[in-house]
């Protein structure tokens, strides 16, 4: 391991008082570093709460009949389940924290290109939480449509949809404007000699997914402004009794959320794609079909929406076509995966925690991957559709691709976000517990599906009842490895560990610099001779 | 010239709703209306005299949302 030997000249972002000293520093701060960590802590704030609300629902699914809630307080709670995991937590995520942060210091800037805009992409992300969230408690009620607020029913029913949609749509812009911000930087703001193929591939993940934010989000936007109007106004976009199509609006959702799916998993890949090569000691194999793969995916992605509405009464012809979108979306994704696993064929594997975490990823993530081909598949699909096979399916997606790529790229990049390194072991054992505790909650859910339990449901049938309780168990042992997680990284930051400028010996630009970074970075822009991961 | 092209752009619109043409008269208004919205900003928007890197990222962008709007329009045309 490096150990510290960087003479700093210049505080770290951490330590650096501005014109604001204090809360008001941080709040007012232009630092794109700080500015990740601000959506850390309020996302890691979301994510809990998210986590404690999934824990109440497994809570009454131990066993049939009412356990601790109705019917009406189980719709309200999987909708803010919903829409607090996906809007307050995935969406931003990997992206919004470590994109933030090492976006900039991966092609060797000082910042981002609007660092102002930046700031107000955190901004407008409080506002509209602040807003998603406060419809839980206005008007008539929490919203009880799910997340996906299919119409004619989010017309009809009488809870908050409209300040729920109108928070969705304010995040809409934070995310826009956040992709804006990091196309903008990539192509402007790389250092002397880093060309477009030695850019690491965690930022070519973030070209993608900018592209996605950029161009699916309004989509979305107007959608949500549809809803709104034909609520207050009646105009008949989407209900049938005045004229409206319903699937019209299943087509504009999806439009934006599927490759809403691809802002989560896209970064993510990236953050997994940073981890391998660092402690394989090997380059990436396949850099070139990475970068292909990304843009593949952001493109593909676009055009696979109908897969979630093949049971909604489109017509035939769509749905083989999107049928077979949906399948060729798999190839790009396979060919990260085969890269990953090649990357490894032969290296000099350092077993860390990340690199577990990484392992980990690989693992959940194909198991989601195999599942969403029987998703993929008309004749499958139709038998599993809306039952709790989606939920294990998006589950070990969205939570076992997404979440554990999060969790992983903070405990390889904890070192050099905080200068400090954590208890290894424990971190590890947190991991162990959470991973038996992941499958143990998700994987019951794909053989309750088959067997065609509904999801959103309150009750069910005695006879899935033993799978529920392996279920509700897992999610119990999940949690306990979440806190073993967390309470090991709090511990890690607020002790006195050295100071490690390099750690795990990586070789991308980040690994250059100071732990914790200086203000701006570096003390003198690098300039770039070879690519990014020359072992 | 170009607002000119515009303001009989803009009366074939209107014209055009006359036709009956069923589900195609909805992709004649959107072929116009990418006409127009072509000519401003290749015109009044100074994409054609911009550096050509900007007008292949708006074509890809334009390209993509086309492309979104022809694969939804599958369903209508065949439901």
């Amino acid at each position: 391991m490096a150990e510290h030997n960087h003479t700093k000249h210049e505080p770290n972002y951490l330590e650096y008082q501005g014109k604001h000293k204090g809360l008001l520093g941080w709040l007012t701060t232009t630092d794109h570093k700080r500015i990740g960590l601000l959506y850390f802590y309020s996302m890691m704030t979301f994510f809990l709460a998210g986590v404690v609300m999934g824990l109440l629902m497994k809570f009454e699914l131990i066993s049939p009949g009412e356990q601790i809630m109705g019917a009406q307080t189980y719709n309200g709670l999987f909708t803010l389940h919903g829409l607090t995991m996906i809007f307050l937590f995935v969406i931003p995520g990997v992206a919004a924290v470590y994109g933030n942060f090492f976006l900039p210091i991966l092609i060797g800037a000082k910042d981002v290109s609007f660092p102002r805009l930046n700031l107000m992409s955190w901004y407008l992300y409080i506002f509209g939480a602040i807003v998603v969230l406060a419809s839980q408690f206005m008007g008539d009620g929490p919203p009880d449509t799910g997340w996906t607020f299919y119409a004619p029913y989010s017309l009809k029913t009488n809870t908050n949809v409209v300040a729920a949609v109108t928070g969705a749509f304010i995040l809409g812009f934070s995310s826009i404007l956040t992709g804006l911000n990091f196309i903008v930087t990539m192509h402007r703001l790389r250092a002397p000699g880093m060309g477009w193929l030695r850019m690491p591939l965690f930022a070519w993940s973030l070209y993608g997914t900018g592209w996605i934010q950029l161009l699916a989000t309004p989509v979305v936007g107007v959608t949500f402004l549809m809803v709104v109007a034909e609520r207050l106004l009646g105009i008949g976009f989407f209900d049938p009794a005045i004229g409206g199509d319903p699937i019209l609006y299943q087509h504009l959702f999806w439009i934006y959320s599927h490759p809403a799916v691809y802002i989560m998993i896209l970064p993510a890949m990236g953050a997994i794609t940073e981890i391998i090569p660092t402690f394989a000691r090997k380059t990436i194999f396949g850099y070139t079909a990475i970068v292909i793969s990304s843009m593949a995916i952001a493109f593909v992605g676009y055009f696979v929406w109908g897969h979630h509405m093949f049971t909604s009464g489109m017509s035939s012809t769509s749905r083989w076509v999107f049928s077979l979108l949906t399948f060729l979306v798999a190839i790009p994704s396979a060919i990260k995966v085969f890269n990953w696993t090649a990357t490894l064929y032969k290296g000099s594997i350092n077993i860390q925690t990340p690199f577990l975490w990484a392992i980990g990823f690989i693992f959940v993530f194909m198991i989601g991957g195999f599942s969403g081909l029987v998703l993929g598949s008309l004749a499958t699909d139709i038998h599993v559709h809306d039952t709790a096979f989606v939920v294990a399916h998006f589950h070990y997606i969205v939570f076992g691709g997404t979440g554990f790529a999060f969790f992983g790229a903070l405990h390889y990049w904890f070192p050099k976000m905080w200068g400090k390194i954590y208890n290894t072991k424990v971190a590890n054992l947190g991991l162990l517990i959470f991973f038996i505790g992941f499958n143990l909650l998700y994987f019951p859910m794909f053989y309750l599906g088959l067997m065609g339990m509904p999801r959103r449901y309150y009750d069910y049938l005695p006879m899935f009842e033993n799978a529920n309780v392996l279920s509700t168990v897992g999610s119990w042992i999940m949690a306990t490895g979440l806190i073993i997680i967390i309470v090991n990284l709090v511990r890690a930051r607020k002790g006195s560990g050295r100071e490690i400028d390099n750690p795990w010996d990586g070789k991308t630009l980040e690994w250059t610099i100071a732990s914790p970074p200086i203000v701006e970075n570096f003390e003198e822009i690098p300039v770039v001779e070879h690519g990014p991961y020359e072992y | 010239m170009v607002l000119a092209a515009l303001i009989v752009l803009t009366v074939i619109t209107v014209l055009i709703t006359s036709v009956e043409m069923g589900p195609y008269n909805t992709a004649a208004a959107l072929l116009i209306a990418s006409i127009k919205a072509a000519v401003v900003l290749l015109y009044f928007m100074h994409l054609k005299f911009d550096q050509k890197i900007y007008g292949i990222m708006v074509g890809i962008v334009m390209a993509i949302f086309a492309a979104v709007i022809v694969v939804t329009f599958f369903d209508y045309l065949y439901r």
